[in-house]
């Protein structure tokens, strides 16, 4: 159970004009039964599963060249020979999806007072007791954690990556760096591996949040439950809330 | 003198392979069963002491494999082309060095090349089966339909040794002549060393033939004269005997005491087993919380208060439409 139907009365009122709005571009709040929320624009999802198949990629190839037991990968991609010319340029195209997604995303995954709290009784959450949760805005300190993890992996992979791109950059680098590289980028790329495995997994056990990345929108209620601090400053915003028609355009 | 090396009958009838497949010890990103029984393990020796320069080794190493080396630029030394490539699987590298101790300007000549490790660096790093073999007789060996050109043989290499092509995208090394050998034949560098500098024979007998030059040589004032056979690497198939045989490294750089980088180990070793046990391990977390704690559903009381939080007063029931709102758990 979530809060009660008469705390939120007194919380409709706009936020001081000090407090950051963590709302991103084309969020918008549709009253109706039920509500529905606008989550993520056409190219935001667009830009995401980009990134998404991506970084599949990567790790099916990446994983293909790390451990011999996995080597039978390569068939994916047409033989060894494909794999090894084709991985760095998977990684290009990750790195500038992943950037465009980056300046897209990074100010409302910047921190926030209530994260202190919310990873304080993260393990609550995980217990399904989500009312001991503090309201979060658009992300929280979780989604905050992938976000910026996978920032910082991502710069170290393509580093790397770029340093052991043989093809291309052989000669700028000694043998002992590219060693370096090497067990960095392996590291890295395990941990990313890691961190888009809690991402994933996260998506699927929080029901009602694919629709956020498919059809671009999720419910009033997924919004309340997980994101309440997020749909009161879409509510309060002018042109939306109470008064505002139904399906009122975004802004 | 050495004795020299017979040439055995080239007729494909009389010449017997004297090694196969059966013998591998060891295949890249592959777990095999070495042969019960080990083939003699060969080696070729590599006196410098003995080296004249003549880069006839060199020739005879292109001509035998068929290899054609670009015409470069001459960067001022003999040593040409300037580094291995994939066409030059064996270099000749001049040192000019003064030895401080009787000041006198000493020219070492070196012939480089693949060194073929009892423990070999580029194996352990190479991820596709079968890229990389290791016969029983000691000799390293690239088959190259196998490659995929990744170039982790070269970060593997305490010697750096191997080249990748531009052209086929394929790594390239000495193969210690393997083709010759499996007919009986010696090393074409061998073949062609007019001075007896470069002998080929079982890793026993090399042995042997360098403890009678480093005795000689030593007796003729090289106090520190001796073989290089790096127990880093737990010995090689190409051992040289050096007049400084406590600095190897005033020979164009042959490592002190080469062993596989702590580096590659690593990456290869705990690096790999941890990394997959931890995505393991992130996936099985997944799977156990799922099931014991089941999925998280947005309740009719959390539509009711959106709604009530827009301004739709809320029906005081489930929503109308089950848009993706779940029954309670």
């Amino acid at each position: 159970m979530t809060g009660t139907p008469s705390d939120e009365r007194h919380s409709t009122v706009p936020p001081p004009a000090s407090e950051k709005y963590d709302v991103e571009a084309g969020d918008a709040v549709h009253p109706g039964r039920p509500v529905t929320v606008d989550r993520y624009s056409g190219p935001a999802r667009f830009n995401h599963w980009i990134t998404a198949a991506s970084l599949v990629l990567l790790a099916l190839s990446g994983m293909a060249l790390f451990t011999p037991k996995l080597f039978f990968l390569t068939a994916l991609f047409g033989g060894g020979q494909w794999t090894r010319a084709i991985h760095p340029w998977i990684g290009v195209v990750l790195f500038f999806s992943f950037l465009g997604l980056f300046f897209r995303f990074w100010r409302a995954n910047l921190p926030a007072r209530e994260d202190v709290d919310w990873v304080a009784h993260s393990g609550d959450l995980l217990a399904g007791h989500e009312e001991k949760m503090p309201e979060v805005g658009k992300y929280n300190a979780g989604q905050k954690l992938v976000f910026w993890s996978m920032s910082g992996l991502i710069a170290v992979l393509i580093t790397s990556g770029i340093v052991m791109w043989d093809q291309y950059f052989y000669p700028f680098t000694t043998i002992e760096q590219k060693r370096i590289a090497i067990l960095v980028h392996s590291i890295a790329a395990v941990l990313a591996i890691c961190v888009w495995i809690v991402h994933v997994y996260a998506a699927i056990w929080v029901r009602g949040t694919f629709s956020a990345m498919t059809r671009g929108h999720v419910t009033g209620g997924w919004a309340w439950r997980h994101h309440r601090k997020w749909l009161r400053e879409l509510v309060a915003r002018p042109g939306n809330g109470r008064n505002a028609p139904p399906h009122s355009p975004a802004e | 003198m050495f004795p020299p090396i017979p040439n055995p009958s080239v007729d494909p009838a009389a010449a017997k392979a004297r090694f196969s497949d059966a013998d591998l010890i060891r295949r890249s990103a592959s777990e095999i069963t070495p042969p019960a029984q080990r083939l003699t393990e060969v080696a070729k020796l590599i006196d410098v002491t003995k080296c004249i320069g003549c880069k006839a080794c060199q020739s005879a190493c292109l001509e035998w494999n068929n290899l054609h080396e670009e015409i470069g630029i001459s960067d001022g030394t003999y040593t040409n082309p300037p580094d291995l490539t994939e066409n030059s699987f064996t270099l000749m590298r001049f040192t000019e060095w003064v030895n401080p101790e009787t000041e006198n300007l000493e020219w070492l000549i070196r012939k480089d090349g693949c060194m073929h490790c009892e423990d070999p660096g580029c194996l352990k790093a190479c991820p596709s089966p079968g890229a990389i073999v290791q016969y029983s007789n000691g000799i390293v060996d690239f088959i190259h339909e196998n490659c995929i050109g990744c170039g982790y043989c070269i970060k593997g290499c305490p010697f750096n040794i191997p080249r990748v092509s531009k052209a086929d995208h394929r790594a390239y090394k000495c193969t210690l002549c393997s083709d010759r050998i499996a007919v009986g034949q010696g090393p074409a560098c061998q073949k062609a060393c007019p001075t007896q500098a470069i002998v080929f024979g079982t890793k026993e007998e090399m042995k042997g033939w360098a403890d009678f030059r480093i005795k000689d040589l030593k007796s003729r004032g090289y106090a520190n004269a001796g073989l290089y056979d790096p127990p880093g690497v737990s010995g090689t198939h190409v051992m040289y005997v050096l007049h400084h045989a406590d600095k190897p490294s005033i020979y164009a750089g042959l490592p002190d005491h080469p062993r596989i980088s702590p580096i590659v180990e690593t990456w290869k070793g705990v690096t790999k087993y941890v990394g997959l046990a931890a995505m393991g391990f992130a996936v099985a977390a997944g799977f156990i919380h799922h099931l014991i704690a089941g999925p998280n559903r947005v309740s009719p009381e959390d539509e009711a208060n959106a709604e009530r939080l827009t301004g739709v007063a809320p029906s005081g029931s489930t929503p109308s439409d089950g848009h993706e709102a779940g029954r309670t758990t």
